[in-house]
């Protein structure tokens, strides 16, 4: 059962600003509401006062060329950036994700910034923007800051927003080219039990792994990139044994650096090796789908 | 520093076309879309079940686009169209989406088949044929805990067949 609240409309950033300075820990933002009205109608948590924040234009994709960057505001929906024919040409992984999301209703309603912002430990898109080297554009009356995703989820359903701030816009970089990126997932009902991605960025001759991008999601209370792993497959051939070994050492590394706990969707030991699991088959479909010399182009693996 | 504009409401005026009609209402802000066509209205075809946005019983259409009714705000249907499994059947002839439901024998309780009729409605809108990997898509946030899901997967084919007859009879 939903408690009453009231429902706050501001006009502009600097209003929902002012409000949620004023209000408080009595309000929240309120967008798309997936996550914020379930957690209060499960009683976890109470606020007297919502404020809309989806009238304040923070909606929308684009493409920055010059940048190289795509900028997806807070408000888009998950829908949104599934259909965008701007993100599959840009951030095929990130439109794979998103299509696999939680389930079609929650995609028509929810948004990017919400999922973000609730920083909850079972998310999928906090660790596809991990690998894309994501930023995050939060602002309040006061002004206006840029902080990288790592920065922005500091712990489990904890962001690193002030009080009267506001995500307003995510900026996603565009990989290179010629690299392959990969996510993979379990998930029982709407929400992943383990997420895993990698991004390799191939040499300029595209026979070594230039730079590798590794982010394990939901084994600890926030999603994390794995330093250990992506430097064992950082200069390893993109092909034969000797990328196969660099891959045992990286995954070592993956089951070393999670931190699984024991829940209804399994025991920590088993989520451990799911995660293992997942992270050879991501690593090895970004390996298949970085550009070999023959040319090919980034891919994701549905 | 400028004042801070603010419009708070315990109310909010709605307007909106439901099933075709229009229809125009104030309610509480914190009414749930579930509660308002079920207490308020009386529509009673999309259910209450989970209430939590997973199970899909109360999967309704707004603007062609499904939402789990339980768990979105009444208030968010203003200046939009809502289309609940009230609103499929014409002249007394239930829509080919029911149809196939009935004819393939694709419920057993029927708990959750407004929601699956509902969830297919919105799947035809976005893909008219779609391939079995599609339908498994759409369909995998509606649980149905009688079935199984066999014949809701042949009921939806069938249905895909028989709305995109209609469509061709209606284009010439």
């Amino acid at each position: 059962m939903l408690q009453p609240f009231r429902l706050h409309d501001p006009a502009t950033v600097a209003d929902a600003s002012n409000l949620l300075a004023d209000l408080g820990e009595e309000a929240r933002a309120y967008a798309g509401g997936t996550e914020l009205l379930l957690a209060m109608k499960q009683g976890l948590l109470h606020y007297r006062h919502l404020v809309n924040i989806k009238p304040l234009g923070l909606s929308g994709i684009r493409f920055d060329e010059e940048t190289r960057r795509l900028r997806i505001g807070a408000t888009t929906t998950h829908r949104a950036v599934e259909h965008s024919a701007v993100v599959a040409a840009r951030a095929p992984m990130l439109a794979s994700m998103e299509r696999h999301l939680a389930n079609v209703r929650v995609r028509a309603v929810g948004t990017v910034g919400g999922n973000l912002c609730f920083a909850e430990p079972h998310s999928d898109v906090a660790t596809v923007l991990l690998l894309h080297e994501a930023t995050a554009t939060l602002g309040s009356a006061r002004g206006r800051r840029v902080v990288g995703i790592a920065e922005l989820l500091r712990d489990a359903y904890t962001t690193c927003l002030h009080p009267d701030e506001l995500l307003l816009d995510i900026e996603v970089p565009e990989l290179p080219p010629n690299a392959g990126a990969a996510y993979q997932k379990a998930a029982f009902l709407e929400r992943p039990s383990v997420g895993v991605g990698v991004a390799l960025l191939p040499a300029a001759d595209g026979s070594t792994v230039a730079e590798a991008r590794v982010a394990v999601g939901c084994l600890g209370p926030v999603p994390v990139r794995v330093g250990e792993a992506e430097r064992a497959l950082a200069g390893a051939p993109l092909r034969g044994r000797a990328f196969e070994r660099a891959l045992d050492a990286a995954l070592d590394a993956v089951g070393r650096a999670c931190e699984p706990v024991d829940d209804l969707y399994g025991s920590a030991g088993y989520k451990r090796q799911l995660g293992v699991a997942l992270m050879r088959r991501a690593a090895v479909a970004a390996r298949d789908h970085a550009a070999p010399a023959r040319g090919g182009g980034i891919s994701a693996t549905d | 520093m400028q004042p801070t504009s603010d419009v708070a409401r315990d109310l909010a005026s709605i307007e909106c076309r439901l099933n075709g009609r229009r229809l125009q209402a104030v309610v509480p802000v914190h009414r749930t879309l579930l509660d308002f066509l079920r207490n308020d209205l009386g529509l009673t075809g999309a259910k209450r079940a989970c209430d939590v946005q997973v199970c899909g019983a109360c999967t309704v259409l707004v603007d062609g686009m499904p939402v789990s009714a339980c768990t979105y705000l009444a208030l968010e249907v203003h200046g939009k169209t809502v289309e609940t499994c009230e609103g499929l059947a014409r002249d007394g002839r239930l829509h080919p989406i029911q149809q196939a439901f009935v004819d393939a024998g694709a419920l057993q309780c029927g708990f959750c088949t407004p929601g699956m009729v509902m969830i297919t409605r919105a799947l035809l809108n976005d893909h008219p044929r779609p391939s079995v990997e599609v339908i498994k898509a759409y369909l995998h946030g509606n649980l149905c805990r009688c079935t199984g899901y066999k014949k809701i997967l042949e009921a939806v084919e069938t249905a895909a067949r028989a709305c995109a007859a209609e469509d061709r009879a209606a284009a010439t």
